[in-house]
């Protein structure tokens, strides 16, 4: 039972070292139906073009696909950062993409997608931080969070390098600390109110 | 007023206030991009509100170099996407040669790096001698750098790596020398570029291209400008002439998409119509 009637509009999921294992667990367990858009930062080597979405698409019922420049976010979508780029979203609600310097060693930066989604979703928004090795995601995280935002991450002892969500847990009051089998479950629960 | 609504206005008003006494046009730029800008100059500049910005960039010419600076996104590297190189090599160089004289244009080149890459590939194909190459931007910093040709040593080796993948037929290190802890790009491949401050929204065609570079600077336009710089593009390439956008940027719904074809569309290499 979901007790939480709010209406989220869009998940953003952070992940790093170890998101290529992760990913696909948590991906896979996403129902069809699921009504609302995910964004995916993975910091993945910069030539890996494209490979990523195939990748998930082969385990995931939703659409994956890597966002485009100015493309308009869609429901039920799941798209992928593209490799070397900052990820933004404008007010309209369509991509916008940057060639930026790199943030906290990482472009994509999941901080930068988190602070400008959150500026544009304030509270309608779930995050979600899973496993990395720096503390790319922890400020996004902590700033969506002040916005009114949902911050899940997943359990530092189930993840294959701790850092990231722990640091996450450090610095900002997070929701739910959740293992990988329950946070599908969780993302499933919290948009079933837009079905 | 919302929050929100109330920072879009501030906003607005600074980027007028910019271009009506500088006539620096950030107007309609993607405002995801300039916002995240603006507010990482505020932070290291303690600065609460961003409408205190506008008096701070309308007197004091100090501050607005520094805000202009910031806002400029001038990042960079050497064959960027090599297999975008190595396309223009296998599927570009042929049709070029059949041209006694080549001008190439690489609009928004920041400190250089892209030009020196091509310098390098229309060297090695023997092309070089008779090419003129403009290479253009309205950031005079990022511009002055370019002219120089210096750059930062702790980037060679990524460049060796992209200039092997971008089917380099030599060394990298045969086209620069090391000096301390920088590398200057050599005098032959410096001597048929010109660089120049050329403002890809207020200024005009300046002549007729063959191919133009045109690489990461559309995704900071909004659609309204980003037609208005391909228009600009269309009018300066010469029929049969190739256009080469950034790897996220494409001419798929653009005003001028039904007079190119696609040659590459990963490598986004279109060629003009005749
Ligand atoms: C990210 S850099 C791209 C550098 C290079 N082409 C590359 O792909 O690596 C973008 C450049 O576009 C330039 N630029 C932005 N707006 C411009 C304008 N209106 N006119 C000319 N140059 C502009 C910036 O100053 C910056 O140097």
């Amino acid at each position: 039972m979901s007790f939480n009637k709010k209406k989220y509009e869009i998940v953003v999921i952070g992940v790093s070292a170890g998101g290529m294992q992760i990913l696909p667990e948590i991906l896979s367990g996403i129902k069809d139906n699921f009504p609302l858009p995910v964004i995916i930062v993975n910091h993945i080597a910069p030539s890996s073009d494209n490979y990523f979405a195939m990748l998930l698409q082969e385990k995931c019922k939703l659409k994956v696909k890597e966002a485009d420049e100015k493309e308009l976010i869609e429901n039920s979508v799941i798209y992928t950062s593209p490799p070397n780029y900052h990820l933004l979203i404008e007010s309209d609600k369509t991509f916008c993409l940057s060639v930026d310097q790199r943030i906290n060693y990482a472009r994509p930066s999941i901080d930068v997608l988190f602070y400008s989604a959150s500026d544009v979703y304030k509270s309608r928004i779930i995050s979600v931080v899973l496993t990395g090795a720096n503390s790319d995601g922890a400020k996004g995280a902590r700033y969506i969070k002040k916005n009114g935002g949902l911050v899940i991450v997943q359990d530092p002892a189930t993840a294959y390098i701790e850092v990231m969500p722990q640091s996450v847990i450090d610095i900002c009051e997070v929701d739910f600390i959740l293992n990988p089998n329950q946070i599908a479950e969780k993302l499933n629960k919290l948009a079933e109110i837009n079905i | 007023m919302s929050d929100s609504k109330l920072e879009e206005l501030e906003i607005r008003l600074l980027l007028e206030a910019v271009f009506e006494k500088y006539g620096y046009d950030f107007r309609d730029y993607a405002m995801a991009s300039v916002r995240r800008r603006i507010l990482s100059f505020m932070e290291i500049h303690k600065i609460e509100k961003i409408s205190e910005l506008i008096p701070l960039v309308l007197h004091n010419k100090k501050t607005f170099n520094l805000f202009i600076k910031r806002l400029s996104i001038t990042v960079t590297e050497m064959f960027r996407d090599p297999f975008v190189y190595k396309f223009i090599r296998e599927n570009v160089i042929d049709i070029l040669r059949t041209y006694p004289f080549i001008k190439v244009w690489h609009a928004g080149c920041a400190s250089g790096e892209e030009v020196y890459s091509l310098a390098i590939l229309l060297k090695e194909e023997g092309l070089l001698e008779r090419t003129q190459i403009y290479a253009t931007d309205f950031n005079n910093i990022a511009l002055n750098k370019a002219k120089e040709g210096i750059f930062d040593i702790k980037n060679i080796k990524k460049y060796s790596v992209n200039y092997r993948d971008a089917g380099g037929k030599d060394s990298l290190s045969s086209y620069y020398h090391s000096k301390y802890d920088s590398v200057m790009m050599n005098n032959e491949l410096k001597k048929n570029i010109t660089f120049a401050n050329h403002n890809l929204i207020t200024d005009t065609v300046f002549g007729e291209m063959h191919l133009i570079f045109c690489r990461n600077v559309m995704i900071y336009f909004n659609k309204e400008l980003q037609g208005k710089v391909f228009d600009l593009f269309d009018k300066s390439l010469i029929p049969r002439g190739f256009l080469c956008l950034g790897s996220k940027e494409s001419l798929k719904f653009s005003t001028i998409e039904e007079k190119y074809n696609t040659l590459g569309l990963k490598e986004r290499v279109y060629q003009k119509l005749s």
